[in-house]
């Protein structure tokens, strides 16, 4: 019997008789952030159980662009993303895989002078600011790094180490290497309650009660319900970012081109596929995790792809999807303690730009719940700012 | 191989339509399709595959089973079991990556 | 309500159940339209039938064949719009750029997108020939009995070279039957049907000769039987060849055997085509004895979407006779959800439908419990691709189950099965069952792909070029004279 059960009094061993399972921590939802952090925290020599609705990677996760992007993002966002990326550099050390990962830059490109404008202000900001890894492409260069994109394009930001990896085995190697160090996931398991009872967490699912010192609330689009239980509302609304797939293309693109005022990302893998997103968002039904994708939106974006890379006219979709991400109204995550109850924890709302941080965020949460702290400013981003 | 029964036969002589199969004149009848043309030519794959560059030839003849893919008119990734032959068409073999016209 | 491309009922297929429907509908003055991705109508059973070079010579394809012709040509005189060459690529309710009442359908004509707006959408979308894989299924040689039969039906073009068929069911009888009136040589007719099934199907035997199938289909076998070396009772079915078919090996009677083909036409039953229907949101359910996923509907074709119809064997197998009498069910009922009749009068109309869709499925218990395919050729293993569109092997996908891809989507995922253009048509219930199998859990456990729009692939220029609401109405083809 667990330390903990010991220390329970004799009602609270009674109830672990009648097969209530138990665990230091339990964290909640079994996407990528979820899932780094109960590797983190399993590493470490926590007790970790994860609680999955549907199977490990079902959502945003496992569906989204697998961005691997530093350039470009909010500026609270920065030293988490930079750290990070030194976490993905050597991914296969940390998770037993390389997920895919290639380094083939990004970059956001500037259609006209309004862009050029847009990008070399930030530009400057991040060099006030003493940031180097995004710097400028002068148009003939983009034209000679991108032979196929049109002509006329007016220049780029790059983030030469940025790339792209592939979100679902990425996903799925965090909770192996998870379960290797000893953290148990329960796919399949929906929590309906969340309650705190002398000291410890109470979760009420549809696969019985589970309890835990510590709880982690990495449930995705769904986390403010969670949040909601302890009088923590935060204003997450579930979006459906849509891509498409093209059949593999000969290849013509090694970067992972953005757009600056008009949504789009644009990239080919190695399996030479096209994937086309960006942002443009589908019709979503979080509670029945059902999502419509809008084609009036879509056209919009293949009409942008066809005028950066005419010959794409030609490429044929094979497949769309949408998944359900959270999104919170300043676009940055919430991640940090909770503001209102001991020893919960928060990690969602990534805004549809979530990916690259796994990594990283598995850390500082590991580090929140079993140090207590964390070296990363972590601030911005605390659950508190919205009440 | 395949051949045509007497009945379609006929009908190719008194309404004969003119196409190239892989820059080779083939005499087909009016209301063939592609694939059908194809087989009755002697080629029994259309095109390789873009994984492992395997040789396919129609497989449904009902258009869902995608492996009748064809360069029609240089067109890619054109069904030919669902596109009928017309007078001077130009049909040819889909190389393993499908190509895209730049 | 018409103005152009806003319809009463919008029907997907123009097969038997989508032809009948559409008549039935305009009898009761309802606009309708009948979107077909084919050039002329017929669905599949009856392709070809108003354009064939064998009308001279009706014995060959034989009288079933071309009774279609007439329920063709009514449909083709009724008032029912036709879009012929109509790829339909996605139907949508939430996103639709009209009132909500409204689903949207996007669909191609010529490489050119198109919507349009129906307040009912009849899927009747028909069946396609279920997986059957074996080693070297993918050869060019080897193709499916419906797509030889397609072939002579269309075009009157026959295979030349050394033929074997193999397979179970009457599709494979009545190819066999019709070559054989056509004068094509057969080396060898393999009949994987299992055997010993027919004493534990006794109690369905009674229906099955009472059925209209019955005696014609023991005429047909016995002829083929008599004139084409059949064999039974094989295993380790194997198509051999480097670029292309060159021999059909397999065991029988403890003998391994060998037969020099250039032909090989599979055939193991046919499954319906659910793509559309599923990534609408229909429900699907396994069916045990038939071995696949069926769209669930009620008796009168409503699905657990408002609106959404089928009919068909997109409903389930149930053949073209119970097709045609099922669609006119369908749209009677869909005629009293518009107002056009009241109740009971909706529920008196449809006797004489219910009666013979009831003879005309008399027997299908035994049928389908006869002909249910071997666990064997469902269920391959080793190098046999089970994905075609993207080469995927059973013993790749047997192995990701042990990695914990416990479902379909996270095979899809992590090996790219289902992710090729036929959108798991011809992989979808092989993959189902790998995964109960190497679990040791039912086929409804396992569960499905989870299939999007686009059904049909579409160029991005296509979608770029999309017309919004108005424009479509100058750029919609319409078909309504005989093809």
């Amino acid at each position: 019997m667990s330390q903990l059960v010991q220390s329970l009094d004799l009602k609270n061993r009674c109830d672990v008789m009648r097969n209530i399972v138990t665990s230091d921590v339990i964290v909640i939802g079994g996407g990528l952030h979820g899932s780094s952090t109960a590797m983190n925290l399993a590493k470490a020599g926590a007790e970790v159980l994860l609680l999955e609705k549907n199977y490990v990677g079902r959502h945003a996760s496992g569906v989204n662009a697998g961005g691997v992007r530093t350039l470009t993002r909010h500026m609270a966002e920065v030293p988490l993303s930079l750290a990070s990326q030194q976490i993905w550099a050597n991914i296969q050390d940390h998770v037993d895989d390389d997920c895919g990962f290639e380094i083939c830059g990004q970059m956001r490109v500037a259609e006209h002078e309004a862009d050029v404008k847009t990008l070399r202000d930030r530009l400057a900001l991040m060099q006030s600011k003493g940031y180097t890894h995004e710097e400028w492409v002068e148009p003939a260069d983009v034209c000679k790094m991108i032979p196929s994109i049109v002509p006329t394009i007016k220049g780029g930001l790059i983030a030469r180490h940025d790339g792209a990896a592939d979100p679902y085995r990425t996903t799925l190697a965090f909770r192996r290497k998870a379960q290797q160090y000893g953290a148990d996931f329960r796919e399949g398991v929906t929590v309906h309650q969340v309650a705190k009872r002398n000291q410890s967490w109470w979760v009420d699912t549809d696969a019985g009660q589970f309890q835990s010192r510590v709880l982690v609330n990495c449930a995705g689009a769904w986390a403010d319900k969670i949040a909601a239980q302890f009088g923590e509302f935060v204003p997450l609304k579930a979006v459906g970012p849509m891509m498409l797939v093209t059949t593999r293309m000969p290849h013509f693109l090694e970067t992972v081109v953005l757009g600056t005022s008009r949504p789009l990302s644009f990239k080919q893998r190695a399996n030479g596929t096209v994937l086309i997103g960006g942002g443009h968002l589908a019709w979503v039904d979080r509670n029945r995790d059902v999502t419509e994708l809008d084609f009036h939106a879509l056209s919009k974006g293949a009409k942008t792809v066809c005028e950066l890379f005419p010959h794409m006219r030609n490429a044929v979709i094979s497949r769309g999807w949408a998944g359900i991400e959270a999104s919170m109204p300043d676009g940055i995550p919430v991640i940090g303690p909770s503001g209102v109850e001991e020893n919960l924890f928060h990690a969602f709302g990534f805004s549809t730009h979530g990916f690259q941080l796994g990594p990283v965020v598995g850390q500082i949460m590991k580090d929140l719940i079993l140090s207590g702290t964390t070296d990363l400013p972590i601030e911005p981003f605390h659950i508190s700012r919205f009440s | 191989m395949f051949k045509r029964l007497p009945e379609a036969q006929a009908e190719v002589m008194v309404n004969p339509v003119r196409v190239t199969v892989n820059g080779m004149e083939v005499v087909c009848r009016n209301g063939d399709s592609v694939a059908s043309v194809l087989f009755v030519a002697g080629i029994l794959a259309c095109r390789d595959t873009p994984v492992k560059g395997t040789p396919r030839g129609p497989f449904c003849m009902m258009g869902v089973c995608f492996d009748c893919l064809v360069n029609i008119d240089d067109v890619p990734n054109q069904q030919g079991c669902m596109v009928l032959v017309k007078p001077g068409m130009k049909i040819e073999r889909q190389q393993g990556l499908r190509e895209v016209q730049t | 309500m018409n103005t152009g491309t806003n319809y009463d009922v919008a029907i997907i297929g123009a097969g038997p159940a989508g032809m009948a429907a559409a008549i039935s509908l305009t009898k009761f003055g309802i606009n309708v339209v009948v979107l077909d991705e084919n050039v002329s109508a017929g669905g599949q059973i009856y392709r070809g039938v108003t354009t064939s070079p064998l009308s001279a010579k009706p014995q060959i394809l034989g009288d079933d064949y071309w009774s279609g012709q007439k329920l063709v040509k009514e449909f083709l005189e009724s008032s029912a719009e036709r879009i012929a060459g109509a790829s339909v690529w996605a139907v949508s309710q939430h996103t639709s750029g009209s009132e909500q009442s409204h689903f949207e359908i996007g669909y191609s004509v010529n490489a050119q997108s198109n919507i349009m707006h129906a307040r009912h959408v009849l899927l009747a979308t028909g069946a396609h020939e279920r997986p059957f894989p074996i080693p070297g299924w993918t050869l060019p040689g080897v193709m499916t009995a419906g797509a030889a039969q397609s072939l002579l039906k269309s075009t009157a073009i026959v295979p030349s070279g050394r033929l074997v068929l193999a397979g179970c069911g009457p599709l494979l009888y009545l190819i066999a039957w019709q070559y054989l009136n056509a004068g094509v040589k057969i080396e060898a007719f393999l009949d994987t049907t299992p055997k010993g099934r027919i004493p534990n199907l006794w109690p369905y035997a009674f229906d099955f000769m009472r059925s209209p199938y019955f005696l014609k289909g023991l005429k047909l076998v016995r002829e083929v039987k008599a004139n084409v070396n059949v064999i039974k009772s094989l295993s380790g079915l194997v198509a051999n060849g480097q670029e292309k078919l060159e021999s059909v090996t397999f065991k029988s009677a403890s003998k391994n055997q060998s037969i020099e083909a250039d032909h090989l036409l599979l055939h193991q039953g046919v499954i319906p085509n659910i793509n559309l229907a599923q990534a609408i949101g229909v429900t699907l359910e396994w069916n045990d004895i038939l071995k696949c996923w069926v769209p669930m509907s009620d008796a009168w074709g409503n699905t657990n979407i408002e609106r959404i119809h089928m009919a068909g064997d997109a409903a389930g197998i149930a053949g073209a006779w119970a097709a045609e009498s099922r669609g006119q069910l369908v749209a009677t009922d869909i005629a009293y959800q518009l107002g056009k009749l009241s109740l009971a009068q909706r529920d008196i109309s449809v006797t004489e439908h219910r009666k013979v869709y009831a003879r005309a499925t008399r027997g299908r218990e035994f049928f389908d419990r006869l002909f249910q395919p071997a666990q064997a050729f469902r269920r391959p293993t080793g190098d046999t691709v089970v994905c075609r569109c993207e080469e995927i092997t059973a013993q790749q996908v047997r192995e990701t189950v042990k990695i914990g891809c416990t479902g379909p989507n996270q095979m899809k995922s992590f090996l790219r099965c289902g992710m090729g253009l036929c959108q798991g048509r011809f992989c979808a219930v092989t993959v189902t069952e790998l995964i109960a199998d190497e679990r040791g859990v039912s086929e409804s456990e396992v569960g499905h792909y989870r299939l999007r729009f686009p059904t049909k692939p579409l160029t991005l220029g296509e979608l770029a070029t999309l017309p919004q609401t108005d424009e479509s109405i100058s750029a919609v083809v319409r078909l309504k004279k005989p093809v």
